[in-house]
């Protein structure tokens, strides 16, 4: 337990938080393994748990009928794992694979939104925490969507062409 | 053949020869030329700089000079295929000649870098023009501090380099760190922009010069992230771009600002074109 | 100081023949000036009447030049006129500048660069080391304050930076420069506000100063340098007595006093750097044909493209170095897309870049206050209103109580 509440106010996450909240939340915790090529989650399964990465990378995928799934993001060490957890319907919106072998805090998310409900300042604590890895993760995305280091970014493919 | 001095006026292309085309990606070739067996002289160059390529009868183009600026013997250029000019070019079979002006433009800040710690930011492209600053470090090792180059391509298929990248991670005080936008199940890499690559990095902002290349959205959002994490403006660099056409300074098209990018740039410090910077169109 | 050759051919003489020396001369004296220019192999180049304009074109002799003409200008508008007074009917300079500037003939709009053959996959570049064209002596009959500043601007942009432009390298040295003080601005001129007219200061082989008065149609002419003194010598001059010096020093002020247009420099560089983002510039946006006559017309503009070129064959080609104009949508084409796309990102570039960011770069203004970009706008978009627009727009949004107290918007 103490060992669990330790390594919680290690990570990155939750720099800044007051030790008491750890003590709230190492009972929904647990340390947890996944080797390497295994899926943590898949898309569109009941989004339950948040992982908080000590070691290895984790790759965010989406597949559709005609391709091969892609790597949309990596994740790693220091980061946190899912967030849909926090937000209804609680599914998952990607996949989740380990690259490499992965050591992880896995917090129960059904656990943790209880005991969000009951003390509203640990709530607001874990949302702010969790909306800034959901902004910095957009701001992310768009830029991945312009797709820059094309010979033709997206902003550009609207151009009605009035030259070559 | 009579022995032809470098052409002094800068005006007017020098003669090359292509030695070698190699295929770094489906669309980039790095092209090694050496100088027309007449010419006397080579020119040197600085990290940072670029060439304006002439091919016969099509036009030039403006291109970075990405060899090692150690080793002048042999210019080195890594061109994209997207126009008439960087076609022909990429297209010229060893023997081919080529026109070269140059080289043009500022440098690299390898001189006031040094006893420092490196960042190097190149996305796409960009590593183009930033792989001469890491071959004078590399070929200086103790006069610099810790290395880090942090790159980001379109797909693992973009990646330039691929060998050298491998070989420069195993270089002591050296970290290389890799993304790309999207990648396949095979990769086993980072998947994402550039600036995530920052949370695995620790570097030490007060002591460190960060080098930035690549298309300018991405060097904003790089610049931000740097700043955020302490580096000072006067020590950021970036490389910019604009259509250049005489390289000279007097045909115009490469102002932003009050700046002519082909001779006060293409690299300058973050500092000086701040109050540019955000501005849409300018 | 009385030169030998003046008293050997028996002339007038005149107290001074150095620089700073003043002579008065008849219109017929006048009439020697361009045979004398002749004699020392200048080809003359000078103002002619040609299809309702005033504008430069070789001149063989004085009856060449527009007399008796004069020119009405307004934003959009120019009209050439004959001259309506008595005493000035036949006035050779009684007008403004015209569509041409002297950059026609130093930055020419059109010249090759080079030329180059290929045989067998080598190529090779021609007359590597010569210039493409004869050497010229030139002289330029008539520029004005305006003029002679934007040559000397000209020089510092394609003389006096890292690099020298070597077509400006071959054709400036030795222009011979006759410039004239003028006396009639055209209601779109602004030298005075720009401190480059209307009288000349320097940078000038001769000065001509024209009056046209009861006392007859006369010329003042200052020495200006050493080449203008060694002219004038084949000349018959007078001494330019103290009357006639202030006569010609009263039509120029006189002139400069009822200049009708002016920009206030004051802070112009801040005031357009502190204001990319001014509603102002969606105005001029609405009304700006990015037609970039202004930049055709601007005796300082030196934007210039390069073309290569090559024959059927594809064993010959050419490099040509032609004007460009900041307006056009491709002059700012990057990587499939134009970074200054609208209406109004050119035109700010055109006005920033003339009148502050040109500072940065050269030490000077780039604009000379000669109206010409005013008068040749299709739309009558006034350079001088647009800054004054912006400057008012900064004092009010200051001190809106100034603004009521005076009662003016």
């Amino acid at each position: 337990m103490e060992d669990l509440k330790r390594i919680l106010a290690a990570h990155p996450f939750f720099s800044g938080l007051k030790p008491e909240y750890f003590q709230l939340m190492v009972g929904c915790a647990s340390n947890v393994r996944f080797d390497s090529h295994t899926y943590i989650f898949r898309e569109g399964e009941e989004a339950n748990v948040f992982y908080m990465v000590r070691q290895g990378r984790v790759a965010l995928e989406t597949f559709a009928p005609n391709q091969k799934p892609i790597i949309l993001q990596t994740i790693g060490e220091g980061e946190v794992l899912g967030w849909s957890w926090l937000v209804p319907p609680y599914r998952w919106s990607n996949s989740a694979r380990a690259v490499q072998p992965i050591r992880a805090i896995a917090l129960d998310g059904k656990c943790l939104r209880d005991k969000c409900e009951s003390d509203n300042k640990l709530g607001y604590e874990l949302l702010k925490r969790v909306v800034n890895v959901i902004g910095t993760r957009l701001e992310a995305t768009r830029i991945q969507m312009l797709d820059v280091y094309s010979a033709t970014p997206v902003a550009l493919r609207h151009n009605e062409k009035e030259f070559q | 053949m009579s022995r032809l001095a470098l052409n002094p006026n800068p005006m007017l292309p020098n003669r090359y020869l292509v030695r070698s085309v190699s295929k770094e990606t489906h669309d980039t070739f790095t092209l090694l030329l050496e100088p027309d067996q007449g010419a006397s002289s080579q020119p040197s160059f600085l990290p940072g700089q670029f060439s304006m390529l002439y091919v016969f009868g099509v036009g030039e183009v403006p291109i970075s000079i990405s060899g090692d600026p150690g080793n002048p013997g042999h210019l080195v250029y890594t061109v994209r295929s997207v126009g008439k000019a960087t076609q022909a070019l990429t297209g010229c079979p060893p023997g081919g000649m080529v026109g070269i002006r140059g080289p043009f433009g500022t440098n690299w800040p390898v001189a006031e870098t040094r006893g420092k710690d490196v960042i190097i930011v190149a996305g796409g492209i960009g590593l183009a023009p930033l792989r001469p600053v890491i071959y004078h470090v590399l070929h200086h090792r103790e006069d610099y501090g810790h290395l880090f180059l942090l790159y980001g391509a379109r797909t693992v298929k973009d990646l330039l380099y691929r060998k050298e990248l491998a070989s420069w991670a195993k270089e002591p005080e050296t970290d290389v760190y890799i993304t790309v936008d999207t990648g396949n199940q095979s990769w086993r890499g980072n998947v994402g922009v550039v600036t995530n690559l920052f949370s695995s990095v620790k570097i030490r902002p007060e002591q460190s010069i960060a080098m930035i290349c690549g298309p300018e959205i991405m060097m904003r959002f790089v610049v931000r992230e740097l700043e955020s994490r302490g580096v000072a403006r006067p020590n950021i660099y970036v490389s910019m771009e604009r259509n250049m056409e005489c390289a000279l300074g007097f045909c115009g098209h490469c102002q932003y600002g009050p700046y002519f990018i082909c001779k006060d740039g293409p690299v300058f410090s973050y500092d000086r074109l701040r109050p540019f910077w955000d501005r849409h169109e300018l | 100081m009385i030169t030998d050759e003046s008293v050997v051919k028996g002339r007038t003489t005149i107290e001074r023949t150095g620089i700073g020396a003043q002579a008065v001369l008849t219109v017929q004296q006048f009439e020697n000036l361009i045979p004398a220019l002749h004699h020392r192999s200048y080809e003359v180049i000078g103002p002619v009447l040609r299809e309702g304009a005033i504008i430069y074109d070789v001149v063989e002799k004085l009856a060449d030049l527009p007399a008796g003409w004069t020119d009405e200008q307004r934003p959009g508008h120019y009209r050439v006129k004959p001259r309506q007074g008595k005493a000035d009917a036949d006035a050779l300079f009684g007008y403004a500048v015209g569509p041409q500037s002297w950059k026609r003939y130093l930055h020419p709009s059109e010249v090759r660069l080079f030329s180059a053959k290929r045989q067998d996959g080598v190529f090779q570049i021609l007359n590597n080391n010569q210039p493409l064209e004869p050497s010229m002596k030139r002289a330029f009959l008539g520029v004005r304050g305006c003029e002679l500043a934007a040559i000397a601007i000209q020089d510092r942009v394609l003389l006096e930076g890292k690099f020298k432009d070597s077509v400006y390298q071959h054709r400036r040295p030795g222009v011979f420069i006759v410039a004239v003080n003028c006396t009639q601005a055209a209601s779109t001129c602004f030298c005075t506000s720009m401190g480059t007219g209307p009288g000349v200061r320097q940078g000038f082989d001769l000065a001509v100063t024209e009056l046209t008065t009861q006392r007859g149609h006369q010329f003042v002419i200052k020495i200006g340098s050493e080449a203008g003194a060694e002219v004038l010598s084949d000349l018959e001059y007078a001494n330019a007595t103290p009357d006639i010096l202030r006569e010609a020093e009263d039509a120029i002020e006189r002139n400069a006093s009822r200049m009708q247009r002016h920009m206030n420099t004051n802070g112009i560089r801040e005031l357009l750097y502190n204001n990319f983002d001014h509603p102002r510039w969606d105005n001029v946006a609405q009304r700006c044909l990015t037609c970039a006559n202004c930049t055709m017309v601007c005796p300082t503009c030196f934007c210039t493209t390069v073309e290569d070129v090559s024959d059927v064959t594809g064993g010959h080609a050419e490099r040509w170095r032609k004007w460009d104009s900041c307006f056009s949508q491709e002059f700012s084409y990057i990587h499939g897309g134009s970074v200054r796309s609208s209406a109004k990102s050119r035109y700010r570039q055109w006005m920033t870049h003339k009148l502050a960011s040109w500072i940065d770069q050269f030490g000077t203004s780039g604009c000379v206050g000669c109206g010409r970009c005013i008068t040749w706008c299709p739309v009558g978009i006034d350079i001088t209103e647009e800054v004054h627009a912006m400057q008012e727009s900064q004092v009010n949004a200051l001190h809106p109580a100034k603004k009521e107290e005076h009662g003016r918007s």
